[in-house]
């Protein structure tokens, strides 16, 4: 009992006085814990908003990238805040070294570990740039979004990505990045991060970039841009007119939920297109029913 | 004979198979195409000199040391330099290397090329150390850390013993063996060359006791050379780790995280020892080595002397040719050495050997649950728990990993080896390594 009292008035003494704000913020805040914010779990980020509010009475560059512009605006409302915002983004992955593209020429057996692998050897396919295919990345998601497609032995992102950014942190290669999701979720982006010259690339991968920069003359929006053998698609600039994707001879330039081209325009490599096309449409179809609560929400990053 | 020394903890003894022992080194011809790799050794890669279209000498720098831990590099041919690009190496990355198109056998005029053994050692300590840097000796059992590096003591270290790296317990192996016994003398001008430089009185050849003729041949040649002593060693995997012969020949123990000179041991291969002797006596830098060409299924297993830069293949063209159940082909011994991915590879001063494995040996066995029978604990010569160290890398536990000495790990495989439910335990040991090391860099740069 009278420790008990000696207890009580101690801890009222060294109370730490905490905003109530902190509470209300990380009760909207999806509680995932995922880190995707750059903050170890929901309430520290809750503790930094509300901090940020005091001080500076905006939250530039603080995001939840899970709970989207959604969770955004109700933090915002809390705060007496506006907050502005921003476009969605989901993970894509940078390489089509498939089996069919990139056959394997070796057969590993270690440990199921992108990042073993890495540090051994180059991949089953050959290519040093290109996805090891062991699943670091599945590992790594939080939100079941992400998937190995047995038949390409690559990872598949499904419409649960939130962004968050974890599979990119889990790869070794670098090969996963978070885009803008886009209008309707139509996007186009490279699909390779092969920074060798275009001879060699194109021995170790079928679909391989080869940076021929013929996807750099076609673009009328200066979104495209070659650095060591490579294109790159800058998604701030692109506006999805799909120019580049008709000229790359290799078919590295992918577009996602376009509806398919009418048949007498197609030339020889865009069928290629169509066909690795359907694991793409179907995660989109698959994404428009989601989609619609996802533009709501309006998941994005930072 | 008695009880033959050995290192206490652990160890396994895999089957020795040593199908070469018995064949002399025989000098392959020199290639058409020299690709030599800028990266030779461990730490910095080599900066190239030469530039395309120059005309090169067997012997002539042509690439500089890029760093303190570095090594030059010397043209294994004489031709013209065909151009600097990258080629495949044995992982299937991407090096630079300089390509050197070979025309005839001419080499630069100040190395003796006669078979004179030159006894007498005129050069002083300082001069020993400079010729072996300029040389660019590294370590040639197959860690590749520049040699003259290890010659120089750091600050307030000193060296009062140099053991001599005879035990070649990987499996298959016999370089070692061969250039034992067919170049013994020069083997311990060498070691007295090396105790010169070190200013040590006391130098050790520490062999494995399957090489009985080695040890009697240097034993005979070791009675005109004062200091030097053959220490036949019981037959053990890992006896040729570092800390693992010192154990077994002098019984001093190498504390955890340190190098060698800590307990005044310095420790050198034999491939190295002779490549000393060659860059002191006759002014030969290091652009040959012996590597042993082996496998069940290999119709001609040898030892050949070869230029650095040789395609990997024409050694195998010279052994037989690949067999047609080869399932992979190895760089280094089956325990330690590394699957490659393609045999188009150059040599270079670390490739201690290849190994052709049959189709039926070359596969894992699927992995099963641990048993908790503590075979690998038993085995590790590190004193390790791989088990818990092959668990805590899976879940990432980096912190515990390092405080339970995972950097302490050499990767001999001996855990692997032993494990009965085929658990890669030493494939998890080296992610965890791998991350721990770079936990401790990022610490370090706080």
């Amino acid at each position: 009992m009278v420790s008990a009292i000696i207890l009580y008035f101690v801890a009222s003494k060294f109370k730490v006085y905490e905003d109530p704000k902190i509470d209300e913020v990380e009760e909207i805040l999806p509680s995932a814990n995922c880190g995707g914010c750059g903050f170890p779990g929901c309430r520290a980020f809750a503790e930094a908003t509300v901090k940020k509010a005091k001080e500076e009475k905006n939250l530039d560059g603080l995001f939840c990238p899970v709970g989207g512009n959604d969770v955004m605006q109700k933090v915002g409302e809390t705060l007496d805040l506006e907050i502005e915002a921003k476009d969605p983004m989901i993970a894509v992955i940078r390489c089509n070294g498939s089996h069919a593209n990139s056959p394997g020429k070796v057969q590993y057996e270690g440990v199921s570990s992108c990042s073993f692998a890495h540090a051994l050897y180059t991949g089953e396919g050959g290519c040093q740039f290109g996805c090891l295919g062991l699943g670091d990345c599945v590992d790594a998601c939080e939100f079941d979004a992400i998937h190995m497609s047995d038949e390409t032995g690559l990872p598949v992102v499904n419409n649960k990505c939130t962004a968050c950014g974890a599979c990119v942190e889990a790869c070794p290669r670098d090969i996963i990045e978070l885009r803008k999701k886009g209008p309707k979720e139509k996007r186009i982006f490279v699909s390779c991060v092969n920074k060798e010259k275009g001879a060699v690339a194109i021995k170790n991968c079928s679909v391989a970039c080869i940076g021929c920069g013929k996807c750099e003359k076609v673009c009328n929006f200066d979104a495209i841009t070659i650095t060591s053998f490579l294109s790159y698609i800058d998604f701030e600039k692109c506006v999805l007119c799909r120019k580049c994707v008709e000229v790359c001879p290799t078919n590295s330039i992918w577009e996602v939920n376009f509806k398919p081209r009418k048949p007498k325009a197609e030339k020889a490599p865009k069928k290629e297109v169509a066909e690795a096309k359907p694991i793409d449409l179907s995660k989109g179809k698959a994404a428009v029913n989601s989609k619609d609560d996802n533009n709501d929400s309006g998941a994005d990053r930072k | 004979m008695g009880l033959l020394k050995t290192f206490k903890l652990g160890g396994v003894h895999p089957s020795e198979n040593k199908l070469s022992a018995q064949v002399p080194i025989e000098a392959l011809p020199i290639p058409k195409k020299a690709f030599v790799s800028l990266g030779q050794n461990l730490g910095a890669p080599s900066k190239p000199i030469v530039k395309r279209g120059d005309e090169v000498k067997v012997g002539q720098l042509i690439a500089m040391a890029g760093g303190f831990i570095g090594a030059n590099i010397h043209s294994p041919v004489s031709g013209k330099v065909f151009k600097i690009d990258v080629v495949l190496d044995s992982s299937g990355f991407r090096r630079p290397a300089i390509i050197i198109n070979v025309d005839g056998d001419e080499w630069m005029e100040n190395i003796d090329r006669t078979n004179d053994i030159v006894r007498e050692i005129k050069a002083s300590p300082e001069e020993i150390i400079n010729k072996v840097k300029d040389a660019g000796i590294v370590g040639m059992g197959g860690a590749t850390f520049p040699t003259q590096v290890k010659l120089t003591p750091p600050p307030g270290k000193t060296a009062d013993t140099l053991i001599i790296n005879g035990v070649e317990c990987e499996p298959y192996l016999t370089a070692d063996h061969r250039v034992m016994l067919e170049r013994g003398e020069e083997l311990l001008i060498g070691t007295e060359i090396l105790m010169k430089a070190l200013k040590v009185t006391k130098g050790f050849i520490g062999i494995e006791n399957n090489k009985p003729d080695a040890i009697a041949h240097l034993s005979m040649l070791a009675k005109d050379f004062k200091g030097i002593e053959i220490v036949p060693l019981k037959v053990k995997y890992p006896q040729g780790g570092e800390k693992q012969l010192i154990k077994a020949v002098v019984n001093r123990e190498v504390p955890s995280g340190k190098l060698p000179i800590e307990v005044g041991c310095v420790v050198q291969n034999v491939g190295t020892t002779l490549a000393v002797y060659e860059a002191v006596q006759k002014n030969k830098p290091l652009f040959e080595r012996v590597v042993t060409v082996t496998g069940k299924g290999v119709s001609k297993p040898s030892n050949f002397l070869v230029r650095t830069g040789t395609p990997i293949s024409e050694l195998i063209e010279a052994a037989g040719g690949v067999p047609d159940n080869t399932g992979k082909v190895i760089g280094g011994g089956p325990m330690m050495g590394k699957s490659l991915l393609s045999i188009d590879a150059p040599v270079v001063k670390g490739t201690s050997g290849i190994l052709l494995m049959r189709m039926d040996e070359s596969h894992r066995k699927p992995e099963q649950s641990c048993i908790r029978c503590s075979k690998c604990t038993y085995v590790c010569p590190m004193g390790l728990e791989p088990y818990l160290l092959s668990r805590v890398s899976k879940l990432g536990n980096y912190e515990m990993a390092e405080k339970e000495r995972i950097m302490d790990c050499i990767e001999c495989g001996s855990c692997q080896y032993t494990c009965p439910a085929a658990i890669p335990l030493l494939d998890y040991l080296r992610l965890g390594k791998n991350k721990t090391g770079q936990l401790i860099r990022s610490r370090n740069k706080k």
